[in-house]
């Protein structure tokens, strides 16, 4: 595995591999949306009085993106957590699970936008076609 | 892994420093100015290697796709080649030189352990151009919303990839008549570190493995097999949901039965047999879901990228590739009035079966003004790609709706 890294880092100065990574991850649309007034640098989770408990329930097995890029109901959270609970391990969540579903419910429910079949193309990168 | 390399300043630690500078081979100048929180390129193992374009779609388990315009070439870069992990890639050491292939299973006539180099010596070596194609490729384009990573349409490569047939081996170990479904297991690690745990243990009909083209696979592009595509053996069986070509491949298992490993039941890689309304919930039992098996026709546009402005006048060359599961292309048409209609294109031959297949075409668009660019592939059996996304299903799987980039005359 070192034999891996090394080569991604070789010539690269990492100061600027460090903005390139920070750049590359704001790529995907579904994480970029400004749904609270400030989200947490290190996830990318909207932060509120809430933030602390829900990224210590819901990021030691998988990354935040998981949450980031998805979109539903309260019940819809709620039976993703019993499916975890089923299936990969994740505890009971006691007096926290009312916290943590009143955090999803705000920050990560479904958007009101109409129902289309295809949407009309979105952030459209201009640029000269030269050939 | 990330969290251990901060200290509660955000800053990375002394130590994740010094292995840094080991990894380098030089000190970490301007450490003080990193963000803070930042991880390092090197240790985000997933994308060792990668192109700088490729986008996270999870990191923990690492899932990576790749941008229409990065799959330009006729062979898929390991640079540009998607990721797809449903666990965690294996933390320990692993050593080549002992690792084995295990076949068994209730029909097989007796157990029988290769090691790596027994396969390579043993069989004859093949090499395939082969289509992986991420059964959820395009999820995102389900309204309501489904569960799982959220594909655009890059879930897929066409690469290189070496290895033994999996009928020789089979054939060498010796199968009773009852064999219908193989059963792949790896050593990936489930994401709750639970080594009792199976990750993904999925597989096809016995009928599919015997094809020529199924590989016990140690090679990719002429290379060894990087980490995060299953290094030092996998599974590579083209045309179906890329979660049949199991990585980090230790055992195969025949089954006299439909395989019953880890994500072949529910709704995993299954659609419903009869459709049904968008959103609708559905009992996730095998009477109401069928195993998806040959992947439906589709097809890019890798050039132009999306976004480009040509003088008016010009011409418009357009390239790229298509493909259909189990099948091949008959044609490939673009249209830039919204499908009123269609140019054909001229479609290469696959280089072999299962294979994808390169289509280019060269249009003039009418006036100066801004348009969008279509698609759409025909299978050798006369279907073709829709232009809305097809059948909602509950796992997001199977959108095949044609791809389109925007264009600019000015």
């Amino acid at each position: 595995m070192i034999k891996n890294l090394l080569l991604v880092v070789c010539t690269v100065g990492l100061f600027v591999a460090a903005m390139q990574r920070e750049h590359t991850y704001g790529t995907n649309p579904a994480s970029t949306q400004a749904l609270a007034d400030s989200v947490d640098a290190e996830t990318g989770l909207a932060l509120d009085p809430n933030f602390t408990i829900v990224k210590a329930q819901c990021t030691g097995c998988h990354s935040p993106k998981l949450i980031l890029q998805h979109r539903f109901t309260r019940d819809e959270w709620l039976s993703k957590i019993r499916w975890m609970q089923r299936n990969h391990k994740l505890w009971d969540l006691g007096e926290t699970e009312k916290t943590v579903l009143d955090y999803l419910a705000k920050h990560y429910a479904p958007s009101q936008a109409a129902y289309s079949r295809r949407e009309a193309l979105r952030n459209v990168k201009w640029y000269k076609l030269e050939k | 892994m990330n969290k251990t390399l901060h200290n509660r300043r955000g800053f990375l630690k002394k130590s994740a420093l010094t292995t840094l500078a080991g990894i380098v081979g030089t000190e970490i100048v301007f450490a003080e100015n990193m963000p803070k929180n930042h991880v390092p390129l090197a240790f985000e193992e997933g994308l060792a290697g990668k192109h700088p374009d490729m986008i996270v779609l999870s990191d923990k388990p690492w899932n990576v796709e790749t941008p229409p315009h990065l799959l330009d070439d006729a062979i898929t870069p390991i640079e540009r080649m998607f990721i797809r992990n449903n666990g965690l890639a294996p933390e320990e050491k692993i050593d080549p030189k002992a690792w084995t292939l295990t076949i068994k299973g209730e029909s097989v006539k007796a157990p029988k352990t290769y090691t790596l180099s027994e396969l390579k010596t043993k069989f004859k070596t093949y090499t395939y151009q082969l289509v992986l194609e991420c059964g959820g490729n395009g999820r995102s384009g389900f309204v309501p919303q489904t569960s799982g990573n959220q594909w655009d349409q890059g879930a897929v490569s066409c690469a290189e990839w070496t290895g033994v047939r999996l009928k020789d081996i089979l054939n060498d170990v010796g199968l009773k008549d009852d064999a219908v479904y193989i059963g792949y297991y790896g050593k990936d690690l489930h994401p709750s570190r639970d080594p009792s745990k199976v990750v993904i243990s999925r597989g096809v009909p016995i009928k599919k493995a015997l094809e020529d083209e199924t590989l016990v696979a140690w090679a990719v592009n002429g290379q060894e097999l990087p980490l995060m595509h299953g290094f030092p053996l996998r599974l590579v069986i083209g045309g179906w949901p890329a979660s049949v070509s199991g990585k980090w491949l230790h055992t195969i298992a025949i089954r006299n039965k439909e395989h019953d490993g880890a994500k072949m039941d529910g709704h995993s890689y299954r659609v419903p047999r009869q459709p049904i309304p968008p959103g609708e919930k559905l009992a996730e039992t095998p009477e109401n879901f069928r195993i998806i098996e040959s992947m439906p026709v589709k097809s890019l546009i890798t050039y132009p990228k999306s976004g480009a402005m040509l003088d008016f006048g010009k011409t418009l060359s357009l390239r790229g590739h298509a493909w259909a599961g189990d099948f091949g292309i008959k044609e490939v048409q673009v249209s830039v009035d919204y499908g009123a209609t269609w140019q054909k294109a001229n479609v290469q031959p696959p280089k072999n079966r299962l294979a994808w297949q390169h289509w280019s075409a060269q249009i003039q668009l009418p006036k100066k003004g801004y348009y969008e660019v279509w698609a759409r592939a025909t299978d050798a059996n006369g279907i073709t790609q829709p232009m809305v996304i097809p059948a909602w299903n509950p796992g997001g799987y199977l959108n095949n709706a044609c791809h389109r980039i925007a264009v600019k005359a000015v």
